[in-house]
């Protein structure tokens, strides 16, 4: 496994030029030092209410409800140009996306063209027919978008960035973005001296501007609020963040009616009108009138205001047709038809069980490979081959079998790793990266993102519930 | 603002407030429970401050004897209890963290905290060991928690609401407070006596001197012993102290002084349809401006407090309709 790439030394063990300055002074720093500033983290961590809640367990003061993400303090470090050109990608990427949003809810082009086939749009369990012909503000469907992405090296030796998923619905992770820079600022000033890291505390600002520039009927003072399921929700400490940092309401379910056509929340002083609503809360459960009966997490009636045009809903409706694993081998070529541009950035390799010959060479190279269900999520419903047992694979291939059109397959792509502090001292952990993509009147993406990293040695699932935690993520400036 | 945000902020200072009460009133009498008494007069202390608290049907459920322990634990521990200080301060924190969004960091840091140390205290049993101190660290948190809001908030109707619950909540906790003396029918006659410092070869200290320490470690509970001194430069005579909590405007804990904070934050959010919840709180602190001890006193004060007490319930249920949970 010692052909990993990593993201601090070169094969020889030489360091790469990007990390010299870091690793000259990591390497002065005491064990215990680093360990110190690590309880530090979780001291403040804790103090400041970063936690996530875990659903269904609780102890006697309901202490053990809330845990935190596990911090990282040595950062992930990427160099200007890897970024200019990830940065290009991506906006290059979700823009493709937003169009094919567009034309999968009006004149379905994509398909009469032959690219991607009916059935892959039309039985999407992610296909909304209520969002057929709804004009949404500035024909943008996804806001915010956040798109994995990993680095595994090539054939020749080069580290490659590939878009493993694209997250179009209610991607979150940005505070953890926010709230680790903060962190090492605090623990490790110094090295911002020495160091050009561009900035990343003005995301709020930025989400504000993009918010504000979809709102209906030019207000010209729209009041925008993030919808929240309750602080019951797992990523509630990110809702009441960014609503925080905004200045705007987190509202809930409750807060929210309609009449007349306009959404209102109730007030203190009366009903007052909703424009943009930043929503964290899945399509499923935003409107018990058109989605699901049972749901008090929305507001009824929601569907019908957004129809007619009188508020913004952000991630609009609908947008998981587009980040769907089944939909994901079709992103290149829906960059050349919508732009009529090469695609930037790559795409894992991937085959869809729904083809024949490639359900033949999945179930074939199974122990090689990495195995997903199509909406599968958090690193649940996959396999990855080579370290699986026989009985899982044995498993996987017959759930394949039944049901060829659920699974996609992979190359188990061995994830970069970052130099990582952990108890026998720092040693190398797989990681990958999520930028966050904004569009608005512009497409805006704040230099960084959120570092990943499987705490495990050897292990490469990096989901928080799944024990993976996080790291700073510094991109340099020139 | 989002009624229910108000919602939250009006109880995250209530229960704030609570906790600080509660403690309050355990401290006077963990402090009573240091003279010398009969087991009699010690276990009607903390029966008393069950019973104010409206408490005793919830404690007899789990308990078969009152002693200093068993009141102590169920008061400060117990979240069975829904005035336990536990309870309190993880439901302050339960309704900051619903509105963090809404609150300072330094806010929000301050009540997480105090939750967090209160874990390690329960687990340590530090109430146990050493109570006085352990009422001490909750009073302190309070005193952070309030000053840190009115340091921090800016001044608009969230600061109105979290500044209504805390006073709402005081004016209601001051009230039971003294009641705790009155609860069972007392004779007026006996409030005008002046203690003696005499004890019985038993002993047991006299009624008098007992009114002494009683009213004294009241006061303390307070913080209001030194004002005391300061504003009669006399010797503890219950109707004075029974005047400084009600009606002096001056003292930070009195219901005259809690009701003219309910009244100024009401003013700063009147919307012009709460009229009628304006009238009742201000008619309510005329009645505490204008009062005079004396016919308090011979009116019964156990009478009034209890009327006391209702009006104040009635202001918290039309506060709450008029603001914070409106119909649609």
């Amino acid at each position: 496994m010692n052909t990993e790439f990593d993201e601090m030394r070169h094969l020889n063990g030489t360091v790469r030029a990007h990390y010299q300055r870091y690793e000259q002074w990591l390497s002065q720093q005491p064990h215990a030092l680093m360990g110190q500033r690590r309880e530090e983290a979780e001291t403040i961590f804790h103090r400041v209410g970063i936690t996530f809640a875990v659903y269904g367990e609780q102890d006697a003061h309901g202490a053990g409800t809330e845990r935190l993400i596990p911090f990282d303090v040595i950062p992930r470090i990427i160099p200007a140009h890897e970024w200019q050109h990830m940065e290009r990608g991506l906006a290059q990427r979700v823009n493709a996306l937003n169009r094919f949003l567009h034309d999968v809810y009006h004149q379905q082009d994509i398909v009469k063209a032959g690219i991607v086939p009916a059935a892959q749009i039309f039985q999407n369990e992610q296909f909304r027919p209520e969002m057929l012909g709804v004009t949404v503000p500035g024909h943008i469907y996804s806001h915010v978008s956040g798109v994995d992405m990993v680095r595994a090296r090539d054939a020749s030796g080069q580290g490659v960035y590939y878009v493993l998923e694209d997250n179009l619905r209610v991607p979150s992770g940005v505070s953890y973005m926010l709230e680790n820079r903060k962190m090492s600022m605090r623990l490790f000033p110094q090295l911002f001296s020495e160091h050009k890291v561009a900035p990343v505390a003005h995301y709020p600002d930025v989400l504000l501007e993009t918010l504000r520039s979809m709102a209906p009927n030019a207000s010209e003072d729209p009041t925008v609020v993030v919808l929240t399921p309750g602080m019951y929700n797992s990523a509630y400490f990110e809702h009441a963040f960014l609503a925080q940092q905004m200045g705007v309401e987190l509202v809930q379910g409750q807060d929210l009616f309609v009449k007349d056509s306009f959404v209102y929340m109730r007030t203190t002083r009366g009903p007052k009108r909703v424009d943009v609503m930043y929503r964290r809360v899945d399509d499923d459960y935003l409107d018990a009138m058109v989605f699901r009966p049972d749901s008090s997490l929305g507001c009824a009636g929601l569907m019908a205001v957004y129809r007619a045009g009188n508020v913004a809903i952000c991630n609009a409706m609908g947008t998981g047709v587009a980040d769907d694993k089944s939909i994901y081998p079709y992103v290149p070529k829906m960059i050349e038809f919508y732009l009529g541009e090469q695609p930037i950035l790559h795409n894992v390799p991937t085959f869809m069980g729904r083809n024949p010959n490639e359900l033949s060479y999945i179930l074939a190279n199974i122990h090689e490979l990495v195995v997903k269900q199509v909406h599968g999520a958090g690193g649940y419903g996959m396999l990855i081959g080579p370290t699986a047992s026989k009985a899982q694979i044995a498993e996987f291939k017959a759930a394949v079998t039944a049901n060829p059109s659920g699974y996609i397959a992979q190359p188990t792509l061995s994830l970069s790793t970052s130099p990582t502090f952990v108890e026998q001292g720092v040693a190398p952990r797989h990681i990958d990266l999520r930028p966050f993509v904004l569009c608005g009147a512009q497409t805006h993406i704040v230099a960084g993102g959120l570092t990943r990293v499987a705490l495990q040695a050897g292990s490469l699932v990096v989901n928080s519930s799944q024990g993976g935690g996080t790291k700073d993520t510094w991109v340099l400036e020139d | 603002m989002l009624s229910r945000t108000a919602d939250h902020l009006f109880w995250m200072s209530r229960y704030t407030e609570r906790a600080e009460n509660t403690a309050r009133m355990l401290d006077v009498n963990v402090e009573m429970a240091l003279l010398p008494q009969t087991s009699q007069t010690a276990t009607a202390a903390w029966q008393g401050l069950l019973s104010i608290s409206e408490l005793d049907a919830l404690y007899k459920d789990t308990h078969s004897e009152i002693n200093a322990k068993q009141v102590i634990a169920f008061m400060v521990a117990d979240e069975r209890n829904p005035s336990s200080v536990a309870s309190c301060l993880k439901a302050a924190r339960d309704n900051a963290r619903a509105v963090r969004g809404a609150l300072t960091t330094e806010v929000w840091e301050t009540q997480n905290q105090t939750w967090l140390e209160l874990s390690q205290l329960l687990k340590s049993k530090a109430y146990e060991a050493d109570p006085t101190k352990f009422f001490e660290w909750v009073k302190f948190r309070s005193h952070l928690s309030r000053g840190v809001a009115i340091g921090t908030m800016l001044q608009d109707e969230a600061y109105n609401f979290v500044r209504m619950g805390t006073f709402l909540e005081r004016a209601d906790n001051t009230a039971r407070l003294i009641d705790v003396k009155f609860h069972s029918d007392v004779d007026p006659s006996s409030l005008t006596s002046h203690y003696a410092r005499k004890t019985t070869k038993s002993g047991e200290v006299t009624s008098q001197a007992a009114d002494f320490y009683y009213w004294s470690a009241i006061l303390r509970s307070v913080s209001g012993f030194e004002i005391y001194r300061k504003v009669y430069r006399d010797v503890i005579k219950p109707e004075r102290v029974a005047e400084l909590l009600l009606l002096r405007a001056d003292m930070p804990r009195s219901l005259h002084a809690s009701l003219n904070g309910i009244c100024a934050n009401l003013q700063a959010v009147d919307t012009g349809a709460t009229s009628e919840t304006m009238r009742r709180a201000g008619r309510l602190r005329a009645e505490l401006a204008y009062a005079d001890i004396g016919e308090l006193l011979a009116m019964g004060l156990h009478a009034y407090l209890t009327n006391f007490l209702d009006r104040i319930n009635d202001l918290g249920s039309r506060i709450s309709r008029d603001f914070l949970l409106p119909a649609a």
